[in-house]
């Protein structure tokens, strides 16, 4: 056991030494650590009050000094409503990608490893969540369940599992041959030990790496769902914000300090989770490495 | 081409649409509010009423009586009637089908012609100023919210520079001398739409044709080709070129999900009368049949692309065996 663990930390070692090479990574990961002081800062040094209207003139008002980006259709603080939009988009990103990553490596390492008829039906099932129109499905289900910002979290998490599902099959049927499993095996390991013990552990890297890509996804669907009128009232996200601003008719004003921040905000943050993604796959995946 | 692939592959679409139809029958029925207050909208009705009403419906069979009732009725082209328009919805659907196709149709053929060359020219000068400028391009469109986009656009192109109309499909109320007249004026509503649509798509196209090309540079016949003394142009455009194309048939085939995703946005943002924001429209007034049919016919247009990239696959890469 101590010795898995000294391999495990040469690796994690080796692998902390290609990601500081790794450009890309780099930019990604200052971009990303950006964002996460602000959302979980930023609403510390200044709080936002989404009840808090201004008066006639403070509607659409451009950036002052007092309102370094301006103020929206409400007369609310742009910069202060973006920042605390911030905590509630990158949370529901992050707890979405959680739900999605357990079950899509749950489903995953019990297709490949059980094989046979339960692999064949499971990734049928699979298959049918990776082809249906994936807008489409998450506003119906949205609809359905009444959009909370649990239901939020619930409905990105239950729609995009099936990718994950499908990356940690594959590498679950290469890594079930190797001989430790049979070693294992043959001391008497039971399935439920193996799967948990063994197998999750070598099929883990790339569980990170896909997760990190689930995420940037995850944030562009919340932004989408709120956008079209699914989101909750209570918890302005970016995509909220940019919600109101269509509504109000911001394009039109020519607002632009209520239109371009949440976006900007929205490609920043999914750009950052994509040049992470990708720095991770070319690192982790051997097959990138020759080419 | 094998015979028993094309016969398993019909299968597995069958088997699709069925869980397909097996979903939306659950979703809808987990749906807030019991089908039978819908249908009669009055809290008075007497007992004898709704249990007439129930008959009628078949709501009193057990379930599976009422899934295979369910199943009937679709093999008759009867999705139920629209809440919010009164009328059939095969027949609300149908009408506003043909814009959806326009404006999907033009932005899926502008995104696969300049992403592929895009790809091709990343992969070429692979490292070099040009393939990083068209990488970070192709990230950053790949990670905009489709409809962000369309409300810059918006801004910028009708707002500001005036140069486009920001809503609709023509004119309202604009009377034409020619045809022609009219189908400019389509065209000018189409412009905006058209390159919000396409320029997310070109992102990930331009992506997957430089990595196919990438692969297929590092493959043995490549060398070969070199070795016998080929230009590089020549091997680039007879060998390397057109095997590379090929993963994009999947592509496109898959990407057709996330087109339609698309158009619900773009259509949203530019007021464009197709499917996608008839979509919209229904969620908005909470028009379950509406919603259903869309759904259920958009799901199976992917689940038969898909089929078809599977088929075209399997013609142009023989390796490929079901």
């Amino acid at each position: 056991m101590k010795e898995t663990h000294a391999i495990r930390r040469r690796k994690a070692g080796q692998f902390m030494d290609s990601f500081r090479k790794n450009r890309m990574g780099m930019t990604g990961a200052i971009m990303l650590c950006f964002f996460l002081i602000m959302a979980v800062a930023g609403p510390l040094l200044l709080p936002y009050n989404a009840m808090d209207f201004g008066v006639a003139d403070d509607v659409f008002a451009p950036p002052s000094r007092e309102h370094i980006l301006g103020q929206d259709d409400m007369g609310r603080d742009v910069l202060r409503a973006l920042i605390s939009g911030a905590r509630i988009s990158l949370s529901v990103g992050i707890l979405s990608t959680l739900i999605s990553m357990v079950a899509g490596t749950f489903l995953g390492i019990v297709a490949g490893y059980s094989g046979g008829k339960i692999d064949v039906l499971m990734m049928r099932f699979t298959d049918v969540f990776l082809v249906l129109p994936w807008l489409p499905l998450m506003l119906i289900l949205a609809a359905v369940l009444g959009s909370s910002i649990w239901n939020i979290i619930l409905v990105i998490g239950l729609t995009s599992w099936a990718g994950t599902a499908r990356v940690v099959r594959a590498q679950t049927l290469t890594v079930k041959e190797r001989q430790f499993i049979e070693r294992a095996r043959a001391i008497g390991a039971g399935n439920g030990y193996i799967m948990t013990r063994h197998i999750l552990p070598n099929v883990f890297p790339l569980v990170f790496a896909n997760t990190i890509l689930v995420s940037a996804v995850a944030i562009i669907s919340e932004t989408t769902l709120s956008f079209l009128g699914m989101g909750d009232t209570l918890h302005p996200s970016w995509g909220m914000m940019l919600h109101y601003a269509f509504e109000s008719g911001a394009a039109s004003i020519g607002a632009y300090w209520f239109l371009l921040p949440p976006g900007l905000c929205v490609v920043g943050v999914v750009l950052s989770f994509t040049f992470l993604g990708y720095a991770f796959d070319e690192i982790l995946n051997p097959k990138l490495k020759k080419r | 081409m094998n015979r028993n692939y094309l016969l398993k592959k019909i299968f597995q679409s069958l088997i699709t649409i069925f869980l397909v139809l097996i979903i939306n029958y659950i979703l809808f029925r987990v749906m807030p509010g019991d089908p039978l207050q819908m249908l009669m909208r009055n809290p008075k009705a007497s007992g004898e009423a709704v249990a007439r009403t129930k008959a009628l419906f078949g709501l009193d069979r057990p379930w599976y009586a009422q899934f295979f009732l369910y199943l009937r009725q679709l093999l008759h082209g009867d999705l139920g009637l629209s809440f919010l328009h009164k009328k059939p919805v095969l027949e609300v659907i149908a009408s506003r089908i043909l814009p959806t196709l326009l404006l999907a149709g033009c932005a899926e053929v502008i995104a696969i012609l300049v992403g592929t060359v895009i790809g091709i020219v990343s992969a070429w000068k692979r490292g070099k100023k040009i393939d990083v400028i068209s990488l970070s391009f192709a990230l950053v469109t790949y990670s905009m919210p489709t409809f962000w986009l369309g409300i810059v656009f918006v801004a910028f192109f009708s707002v500001f520079l005036r140069i486009f109309p920001t809503t609709g499909m023509v004119t309202p109320g604009a009377t034409f001398i020619s045809e022609f007249a009219h189908m400019v004026d389509i065209g000018r509503h189409l412009v905006l739409p058209t390159l919000t649509l396409s320029l997310v798509m070109i992102g990930e196209y331009a992506l997957i044709m430089r990595n196919s090309l990438i692969d297929i540079l590092t493959e043995d016949f490549i060398t070969t080709a070199r070795a016998k003394g080929f230009t590089e142009q020549y091997v680039l455009r007879r060998h390397a070129v057109p095997n590379a194309l090929l993963p994009m048939v999947t592509i496109v085939a898959i990407n057709l999900g996330l087109v339609i995703g698309g158009t619900i946005q773009v259509e949203t943002i530019f007021s464009w009368p197709g499917l996608g924001r008839l979509m919209y429209e229904a969620l908005m007034n909470r028009d379950y049949p509406l919603l259903q049919g869309i759904f259920l016919l958009v799901s199976i247009s992917v689940i038969g692309a898909n089929f078809l990239a599977d088929i075209l696959y399997s013609y142009l890469d023989p390796r490929v065996k079901g």
